[in-house]
């Protein structure tokens, strides 16, 4: 079997932009594939292309087989798709939003609705079916969403952010959503500018920036590739927490950084244990009191910061191709407040 | 401190139990769902959709009594001269809220949803245009039995009226893909509430409120030539009947229709194709 998607060398330019810069990418079959990268990096621009949303100017791209530049009807039968914002309507039920969905897709109005009670099952949305849309959680219509994409029974579902701008509580009940989709045999695409998102989810990571992967491989080899291990310190009294990182400096192989609000020390080493034993002793030595240390890897966070040398969640977004644009803008911004 | 990592891969005694379909949905299929979730999306919403009626209703009440008595109508009464115009002008009203409906469905990401299915591209946006019909129709409906609630009378046959009628409903069906277009354009509905800036020219530069003869000449010739006047007139003149309508009007029904559908005819051929071809792959 070919590789649920394939892309060789996209390019795609939006006037001054190049949203896309020679992108390769194959994504397997049996798992979930993320594409993590800042606002712009062209994520948005990516998963439009394998919707069939978008054309690219060069390069090729087969989803499960299928030419997509040359047959997008076939591939249109092949996905589902979810896009950033909620694209359901509020003035119908849930079981009308997925009835109609699924007679778009070819079901029959019989075989529609039978979809519609197994994807409201699924996704634990069967007691307010019948409940208009525009009375949901943005959860719920997150998962409704979801369920959407999921009626015609695609090959590939195409998540564009789908947790971008929900409270914890409800990601932590959409990624159970798609963990279970998963586990039931469907291949997904997902992007997210979330980098626990994607350590959460998926099982192969790419991460791109400027229009191109810039690094591939499961979240651990990601992690081992960019990270030296991380001795990670807490300090219990913030007026003490110049002087840990005064004494903790000199261990690290980089500058510690160094997060105030939550007098954490994040010191990156290159021997590990042996280093967390030194760090140990030293703060014992100094008598200062911390209320957590520990030896971990590197977060996908910092390897993002090691690849590129700029943190991940900084970027102006110049993806101005699609219609939630603005939204997504003001949606990040509200994150970063 | 190595966080464990709970990545999931497929469990082959599970799957989504869901079958797929054979063949894609053909395009009245589409036509209909886009349409159907499309007249639901507004007649669910009666806040919105019952204060534009109420806000329909109350500037009929305006122009009828505020205005009316300072206005001429050629020896027929102000109400009688007022409510086909009214009904006319609904064509462009309904047109803006098409542009409006539009542009959302565009920021919502329901056009994206619709487009990555394995449905037709022109059965998309027709559904869209058969939708703002009907809600057009809906409005011109209310219009009418608020006019007549009014005093407006007419001793016309059944058949000119239901002639009116059907003017009325295939010239919002024939305007609707000009304003879905712009919609479309306007890429979001505040943009798209700028739209106005379009149709208030052309609603108050014609002879829908006013006769035009009442205008500076070189207003005139626009006010007396446009589409939406040749509409209202058409309208005005079937309710009338032929001998008012060449005295207060000038020309007889069958005139104006002529010219009615001729302008019709040019907007679906000229802004269908550019609709439809804005549902194609960027």
């Amino acid at each position: 079997m070919p590789p649920i998607l394939e892309a060789r060398g996209l390019t795609k330019r939006f006037k001054t932009t190049q949203a896309l810069a020679g992108l390769d990418l194959t994504a397997d079959r049996g798992q979930v594939t993320a594409i993590l990268g800042p606002n712009g990096a062209g994520k948005t621009t990516f998963i439009r292309m394998v919707a069939t949303l978008l054309l690219p100017d060069e390069g090729t791209l087969t989803v499960a087989g299928i030419d997509a530049i040359k047959e997008p009807d076939k591939v249109r039968r092949a996905i589902g798709l979810a896009g950033q914002s909620a694209a359901v309507e509020g003035a119908m039920s849930g079981r009308e939003n997925l009835v109609l969905v699924g007679r778009l897709f070819g079901h029959d109005t019989r075989q529609a609705k039978a979809s519609a009670e197994v994807v409201l099952d699924l996704l634990d949305l069967t007691e307010s079916a019948d409940r208009l849309v525009r009375t949901y959680s943005g959860g719920m219509r997150r998962k409704l969403d979801l369920g959407a994409s999921l009626v015609g029974a695609p090959e590939l579902l195409l998540l564009d952010e789908p947790t971008t701008g929900l409270d914890p509580r409800s990601r932590n009940d959409l990624w159970d959503a798609i963990r279970s989709l998963v586990a039931a045999g469907t291949d997904v695409l997902l992007t997210t500018q979330y980098l626990d998102e994607a350590d959460q989810l998926a099982a192969r990571i790419a991460i791109i920036d400027q229009g191109k992967v810039i690094a591939e491989g499961t979240p651990d080899e990601l992690k081992s590739k960019a990270g030296n291990d991380v001795v990670e310190v807490h300090v219990a009294d913030a007026s003490e927490l110049d002087r840990a990182i005064a004494a903790l400096a000199p261990l690290g192989c980089e500058r510690p950084r160094v997060d105030r609000p939550t007098r954490s020390i994040a010191v990156p080493v290159e021997r590990g244990s042996a280093q967390l034993l030194e760090a140990v002793r030293l703060l014992d030595g100094l008598n200062l009191a911390v209320s957590d240390i520990g030896l971990r890897r590197a977060t996908l966070d910092e390897v993002f910061l090691a690849l590129t040398g700029r943190p991940a969640e900084s970027e102006p977004d110049p993806e101005a191709d699609g219609s939630a644009t603005t939204d997504k803008r003001r949606r990040s911004r509200r994150a970063a407040a | 401190m190595t966080t464990a990592n709970p990545t999931v891969t497929a469990d082959p005694t599970r799957t989504l139990d869901l079958p797929r379909p054979t063949r894609p949905a053909g395009a009245l299929t589409t036509a209909l769902g886009v349409a159907r979730r499309t007249v639901l999306r507004n007649i669910r919403n009666p806040q919105v959709f019952v204060l534009g009626m109420v806000q329909g209703a109350m500037f009929l009440l305006i122009f009828r009594y505020v205005f009316g008595g300072a206005i001429t109508t050629n020896g027929i009464r102000y109400v009688d001269f007022l409510v086909p115009g009214f009904v006319g002008t609904g064509v462009l009203f309904a047109g803006m809220t098409s542009s409006i409906g539009a542009a959302e469905d565009l920021k919502e990401g329901f056009f994206d949803r619709l487009r990555s299915l394995p449905v037709p591209r022109i059965a998309i946006v027709s559904g869209r245009v058969v939708a703002d019909t009907i809600l057009a129709t809906i409005g011109l409906t209310v219009t009418t039995v608020v006019g007549f609630a009014m005093g407006f009378r007419t001793s016309a046959p059944l058949g000119s009226l239901l002639l009116a009628v059907a003017l009325c409903v295939f010239a919002a069906f024939a305007f609707t893909w000009m304003f879905v277009l712009l919609g479309i354009m306007a890429g979001n509905p505040q943009a798209a509430q700028g739209i106005g800036i379009l149709v208030f020219p052309l609603t108050f530069v014609s002879s829908a409120f006013v006769p035009v003869e009442s205008m500076p000449g070189w207003m005139q010739a626009f006010a007396s030539n446009q589409p939406l006047t040749m509409i209202v007139n058409a309208t005005r003149a079937f309710t009338l009947g032929d001998v008012d309508a060449v005295r207060v009007l000038g020309h007889p029904a069958s005139y104006f229709a002529v010219r009615s559908l001729f302008w019709c005819a040019l907007f679906i051929v000229v802004f269908a194709p550019l609709a439809a071809r804005r549902y194609q792959r960027g």
